[in-house]
């Protein structure tokens, strides 16, 4: 039987002649090139638009590094020199507060989603929800907290920068530990369960110790997001010339605003602060992606 | 107890298991399961001597892993799943809802298919479980992982790396650390699902023999797709098929001696 069936002419005539078989390589070789060169060449566009950023951001902002720079505060209009250390400092406080209010309800809420919350319609609503608040233009974030807590407070502070922070960083840290939540078998939640542990001890002394590493560079990757965050702070914590209040009402020096504000100004002084400025904010926010992603492999190694 | 055994054995008709006079740990009545809509566990009723390996066996999807995740209650983890009947683990019916099934859990011990080593030492692994239930003071808790390890014959391999991962075992190490953490909490009562088909030959012949020692002080429940492994391992055999329990005996009769055509035809292979 099998030896008839493979020696019927039906199959034969299927197989191509060895010229037309020739042409159908040729062109499909031709469409592999094609695919490759094309899909080479709009890597390079991306990553030369990228790589002529960093280069503009390097060579205007080391131009712009002094001692000064993180010594002296932001000078005055019209004044020489001057550098940006409350800016740094104040941008320091903003997204330190802003992580510390972040964590734990993301953290949380990302604990539900993933180990109480299976296939239960709140958590399906709450997930949403989330996901548009991830996508939120964090101007509208500014603009809601200067309703809820500068308004009502009577000004400026860093205190509402912070919670404008925070609240975009929620999110992302809602949605990575929910993810890496996930990612630990459920195989490794039964054996926990099978040895009489009760739910919560499952939760924290197995799924939070096998998901830390991811949990930890989401918190990072939203520390970095936040970081350079200029449009909430623009209605919460506004910017400064001087060092922040103790309080922290009034305005707070931040970065991000400081780059906004002088980067528009028609003093050279203030704009080589800004490339300053810039350069430090991208590089920080470089070296936290770094270590986020080394976390991660090194989680993944062992 | 004795009488309980009587009644079960005659009750699926094989007097031949409670002749050996051995006591009954687990007696289950008129047990069945559902996932769902689905009905997997027909009304079974089965004995499990003490201190003996009884071995289930029978073709993907017949409902052994099923039986064995109600003596633990594993199962309600998950909502969809249910069980009704009894399983009376020394009298006690577990499926009550007045039992608490963590206390229940740590009686009765769990190892399953994949080994499933904790994202901590192989120390942690082992004290992980017996610190749920026990205060120790440390040297105490010390001798006890010893103690853990030997039994699970890992001591030797393991004693100079007990502040290591358990996740830097092999799989067969890992196997037995997970046998490990289980007899730990003195349990009295094993269920092993699988415990070897994600392992090699050398690595399942020590649980093997790591089986047969632990057989002086637990009661153990094995599921296994291979009948040779049934055979060499265990004292009982139960043949299950489509939810039921087809044929309960002596492994070595249920082997040699068949009282049905489906576990004759199963165990020399013409179906399963």
């Amino acid at each position: 039987m099998m030896d008839t069936a493979l020696q019927t002419p039906a199959t034969a005539k299927t197989t191509p002649s060895p010229a037309a078989w020739g042409r159908v390589r040729r062109s499909r070789h031709l469409a592999d090139r094609a695919l490759k060169v094309v899909c080479t060449l709009f890597t390079v566009i991306g990553a030369t638009v990228l790589g002529w950023i960093l280069l503009m951001l390097l060579v205007e902002g080391i131009g712009g590094l002094s001692p000064a720079v993180f010594t002296e505060t932001t000078p005055g209009p019209g004044s020489q020199g001057g550098g940006i250390a409350n800016a740094i400092v104040g941008s320091l406080i903003l997204t330190v507060l802003g992580i510390v209010v972040a964590t734990p309800i993301g953290v949380l809420a990302g604990t539900y989603l993933a180990e109480y919350g299976k296939g239960s319609k709140l958590a399906e609503i709450i997930r949403f929800v989330n996901d548009i608040l991830l996508a939120a233009p964090s101007i509208l974030i500014g603009l809601f907290v200067y309703m809820l807590m500068v308004q009502p407070m009577g000004g400026y502070s860093g205190w509402a920068g912070g919670v404008a922070l925070a609240i975009i960083a929620v999110p992302v840290i809602v949605r990575t530990t929910e993810d890496m939540l996930r990612l630990v078998p459920g195989s490794l939640r039964e054996a926990g369960a099978a040895l009489g542990a009760p739910m919560s001890t499952v939760i924290i002394s197995i799924s939070w110790k096998a998901a830390r590493a991811g949990m930890v560079t989401g918190v990072l990757l939203a520390t970095a997001r936040i970081a350079g965050e200029t449009a909430p702070l623009l209605f919460t914590a506004l910017n400064n010339n001087f060092w922040f209040n103790p309080n922290l009402m009034g305005g707070v020096a931040n970065l991000p605003v400081m780059i906004f504000q002088f980067a528009l100004s028609p003093y050279e002084n203030w704009r080589e602060l800004a490339w300053a400025g810039a350069l430090i904010i991208t590089l920080s926010i470089l070296a936290l992606s770094v270590v986020a992603r080394l976390l991660l492999r090194k989680d993944q190694v062992r | 107890m004795s009488t309980i055994a009587v009644s079960a054995s005659s009750a699926i008709g094989n007097a031949a298991a409670a002749d050996t006079g051995v006591p009954v740990r687990i007696a289950v009545r008129n047990l069945n399961f559902h996932y769902g809509d689905f009905r997997s566990l027909k009304d079974i009723s089965i004995d499990f001597y003490d201190r003996q390996v009884t071995a289930l066996i029978g073709p993907s999807g017949c409902g052994k892993s099923t039986l064995l995740r109600t003596f633990n209650r594993i199962y309600s983890l998950y909502p969809e799943q249910r069980a009704d009947g009894e399983i009376l683990l020394d009298g006690q019916n577990v499926l009550s809802p007045s039992i608490d099934v963590n206390e229940l859990r740590a009686r009765v011990g769990m190892v399953f298919q994949k080994p499933t080593p904790f994202p901590m030492s192989i120390y942690d692994n082992i004290a992980f479980g017996i610190k749920l239930y026990e205060r120790l003071p440390k040297s105490e808790l010390d001798g006890r992982v010893e103690e853990a390890l030997r039994k699970a014959a890992l001591w030797d391999e393991a004693k100079d790396k007990l502040r290591q991962s358990g996740m830097s075992l092999s799989g067969g190490q890992q196997q037995r650390l997970c046998i490990a953490r289980t007899i730990a909490q003195k349990p009295e009562v094993i269920l092993l699902d699988e415990p070897t088909s994600a392992l090699d030959p050398i690595s399942t012949g020590k649980i093997e023999e790591l089986i047969e020692q632990l057989r002086s002080e637990f009661t153990i429940v094995i599921v296994t797709h291979n009948m040779q492994q049934a055979a060499r391992i265990s004292q009982f055999t139960a043949f299950m098929y489509l939810g039921e329990v087809v044929e309960f005996g002596p492994t070595t009769r249920m082997f040699m001696n068949p009282a049905k055509k489906q576990t004759q035809d199963y165990i020399t292979g013409r179906f399963g």
